[in-house]
Parts: structure tokens; sequence; C-alpha cells
């Protein structure tokens, strides 16, 4: 690993003040892709600022008909919340579902949604339930924040402060783990909300997108047998070492019908 | 630009100046010479380096020591008491062979304790599934999960 400066924030202001005076920043939450990335000399930047220690970024609270979940939350604070897991069981499972448990203890919702990896989880969640990414400049709804394969609408020196889900009617999430890493070969949310059907695949394509045959199917008829015959293309899915861009189309509409079982299990 | 870390280890306050780019794991093995924590892979797959911070179970080779700042540290050597004897689940790692090299060992106590924090009473399935994150290379996973059936016992 490269030398950096290493800056502790205090807040998300003072945060935003430290990228401003840098021109080469990268700032770190929990650290379990950064800290890897920087190992392999992938980045390598000059000034690492380090949120960690802001309170105002952790927490989840409870609004109206929305959670909303701070950036700096770990994947294992909304898999273990009674508030999440009564709102919106299908999320809570999702980060219960992310790596491990030393993995989950560290990783927080606002890194992994920054740093966009095709096979990450929660993509498919915030794209599912029609999410709101807020950052320290605007709101930016989560079908606009995905742009590409590691990609997001974040501009430079743009801090995540939290996600806000609006609870939905029902929601399942199912995926099909990566053996090593149980990072999503192919993971489908499913979501009926005040907004409609919904249904984000992740793993399968460079990033996260959604299905509109699904969606006008399940609004039809909420069931897994009304997805049977709904084939996706293999075309500009992703092939790799762990499986062909064939046996990912084959998978998503197997994981979007176990995910509306699951869904209707409640 | 060095950083000055103190944190608790092992019950004892330590502080050091470090670099930042030092991970916590070269920290806790070099500059304290606590070297019961194992370096499998170095890119947060095997679990050999597992560590508790705050009282929650985390790879210290996926760690900068200066996330560490303030924190309270158990690592493999915090278990044991002072007149030697074990901690439970050491105990029943000895007893029902969960150990062959050694190799993963601590990182599976200390991921064990962890999860019998949050499961005083895990079932077979949950056991496999909560030690996702540690590999042992001996393949002994059949003794580590009864070890840690008789530990939740005991
Ligand atoms: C062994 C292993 C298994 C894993 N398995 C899975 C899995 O199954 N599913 C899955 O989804 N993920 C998995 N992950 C990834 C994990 O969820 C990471 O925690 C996550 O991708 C990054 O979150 P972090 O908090 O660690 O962010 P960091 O690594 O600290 O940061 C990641 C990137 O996001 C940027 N960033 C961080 N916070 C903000 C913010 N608030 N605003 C703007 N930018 C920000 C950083 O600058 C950096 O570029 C795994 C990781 C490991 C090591
Ligand atoms: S050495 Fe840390 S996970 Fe392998
Ligand atoms: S006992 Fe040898 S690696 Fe687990």
């Amino acid at each position: 690993m490269h030398a950096f400066n290493y800056h502790k924030a205090s807040s998300v202001a003072d945060a935003s003040a430290k990228l401003a005076a840098s021109d080469d920043s990268r700032l770190l939450a929990g650290g379990q892709t950064l800290i890897a990335a920087m190992k392999m000399r992938l980045s390598a930047p000059a000034d690492v600022i380090d949120l960690g220690g802001i309170a105002e970024l952790r927490g989840i609270k409870i609004e109206g008909a929305s959670i909303t979940i701070g950036a700096m939350t770990t994947h294992a604070a909304v898999a273990s919340s009674n508030e999440v897991a009564k709102a919106i069981p299908a999320l809570a499972l999702l980060a219960g579902s992310i790596g491990d448990p030393m993995v989950r203890n560290m990783g927080t919702i606002g890194g992994s949604v920054a740093n966009n990896d095709p096979a990450a989880d929660y993509p498919a969640a915030l794209v599912g339930l029609g999410a709101t990414v807020v950052t320290s400049k605007r709101k930016i709804p989560a079908d606009q924040f995905f742009t590409g394969m590691y990609e997001t609408a974040l501009e430079p020196g743009e801090i995540i402060t939290s996600v806000s889900f609006p609870v939905p009617k029902r929601a399942g999430y199912m995926k099909f783990k990566n053996p090593a890493s149980r990072y999503a070969m192919v993971g489908v949310f499913v979501a009926e909300s005040a907004s409609g059907m919904r249904v984000a695949v992740t793993g399968a394509g460079p990033s996260v997108f959604r299905i509109t045959e699904m969606e006008k199917a399940l609004a039809k008829s909420f069931s897994a047998d009304a997805l049977k015959g709904i084939k996706v293309p293999a075309e500009n899915l992703n092939t790799d070492i762990h499986a062909t861009a064939e046996y990912r189309a084959h998978l998503v509409t197997v994981m979007a019908q176990r995910a509306v079982d699951q869904a209707l299990v409640k | 630009m060095p950083v000055r870390l103190s944190m608790t280890v092992n019950g004892k306050p330590v502080s050091a100046d470090v670099e930042p780019r030092t991970l916590l794991v070269d920290f806790i093995r070099d500059t304290l010479r606590l070297t019961g924590t194992h370096i499998g892979c170095d890119t947060a797959q095997c679990g050999a380096c597992t560590i508790h911070m705050n009282g929650v179970a985390v790879k210290c080779c996926n760690m900068l020591a200066v996330q560490a700042q303030g924190s309270t540290l158990l690592t493999i050597e915090g278990l044991a008491k002072e007149d030697g004897t074990m901690h439970p689940m050491q105990a029943a790692f000895r007893d029902h062979h969960g150990l062959q090299c050694g190799y993963c060992t601590p990182g599976m106590v200390m991921t064990a304790i962890d999860l019998l924090k949050r499961h005083p009473h895990p079932s077979e399935e949950q056991i496999r599934a909560e030690l996702d994150g540690n590999l042992c290379r001996c393949t002994g996973y059949h003794n580590i999960v009864k070890a840690v059936q008789a530990a939740a016992k005991a």
C-alpha cells in the first residue's frame, strides 16, 4: 500500500471541507473494499478521509412510511434491527446475507452503494424499493443513481449521508451466492409498493437493472407462476469463471420466482 | 505523517506512533508482538486474523490500525485466565479435536465466541453459516462445529 495522509472527519461539513482541500482524496467508510483496492495499488489516494467518527452518519430511523439508514450504518446493524425486520424483512435478510459476520461488522450501506460493485446486494434493494440516496448536496432517486459498472451519479466531493427506503406492501430478495465470496452471482429483489411493482436484478449485468416485463406480469398476478415463461436475454450479461451469461439469464427467472415466494410468506 | 494511536488491548492500555498505512494485523503482530493472530490470506477471505473490536468480530487484515483508534481489542492471547485456564471455547476446541495444524484456530475461536454471544443456542446450520468467513485448510469443519456446540452447552 502506498503512503497517504490520514484525516479523521468530525462531521459531514468537516469531511466536505477536507475533500475540497485535496485534489486526490478518498473517503474511508468500513474499508472492506477500499483497503483491498489500496493494498493492490488499484487505488492510491494522497489523502484518506475517515468517516468513522461521524455519529450523525450512523443509525436507523423510521419516518412515516419510510426507513432512513445513515450512510455509516453497518450491514450487521441493519440485519439485526428489529425496526427493519418489522417494516421491510427482505431488507434485513439482504443485509444479513452480505459476506460473512466480520465483513458485516465493518462494511456500511454508504460504502456499498458508492462502490456499486456489479455483484453487490444493496443496489438491488435500492432500485427494487425505489429508494432515495441522500447526499451532502442533493437527493438522488435510486433509478438514476447507479449509472454503470462501479459508476454512480455521485459527483466529486459529494458524500452519501443516508438512504431512504419507502416501506413496501411486500418484498422479497433471493440471491444465488458465489460460494467463495457470498457476493451475488444473481440476486433479484421484488417489491410491491404504493408506486407499483418493481423487479431489480444485481450480479447478472454490469450494474443493477429492472425487468419491466416481470413487473407487468406481477401487477396482473403476484405469484411465482406469473414469471414462469419470462426469460431475460443473455446478451450483455456477465460471463466469468463462476458462470456464463446464459446461466445467469436462467438464474434471473429462478431467483425472481423464489423472491416472489419469499414476499408471499412474509 | 505518523499518527499517535491509543487503545486497550486484552485489558491493557497501549499507545504507539504508526504510519497511517499500517494494517491493524501488522500493528498487532509486529508492534505489539501478539503473534497468535494469524495472516492466512491478507485478502479478507480466510478469517485467520479475526479479533474482537469493541466486542464484535472483525478481520484485522482488512483494516487500518488507525481505524481502531480509541477502541477496545481482544485477541486470542486475551482469552485464557492469568493462571492459564483456557476459555471454554478454547477448551472445547481441544476436547473435540477442533484443530489439526492450528493455523485457522485463533480466528475460528474468536468468531465462535462472537457467534455464541448473538446465538447462545445455535443450530448446526446456524454455526456453519456463521463460520462462513473462516476457512480451515485442513478442512476440519466437522469437529469445529462439534466444538462450538459443546462450548454452547458449557
Ligand atoms: C470477504 C468479503 C465479502 C463480501 N461479500 C459481499 C457480498 O456478499 N455482498 C455485497 O454486497 N458486498 C460484499 N462485500 C463488500 C462489502 O459489503 C463492503 O462493505 C462494501 O462494498 C463497501 O463498504 P465499506 O463501508 O467497507 O466501504 P469502503 O471500502 O470504505 O469504501 C468503498 C468506496 O465507497 C466510497 N465511500 C464510502 N462511503 C461513502 C460515502 N458515505 N459517500 C460517498 N462515497 C463513499 C469510498 O471512498 C470507496 O471508494 C464483501 C467484502 C468482503 C471483503
Ligand atoms: S488474513 Fe485476514 S481474512 Fe485472511
Ligand atoms: S486446523 Fe489447519 S487450517 Fe484449520
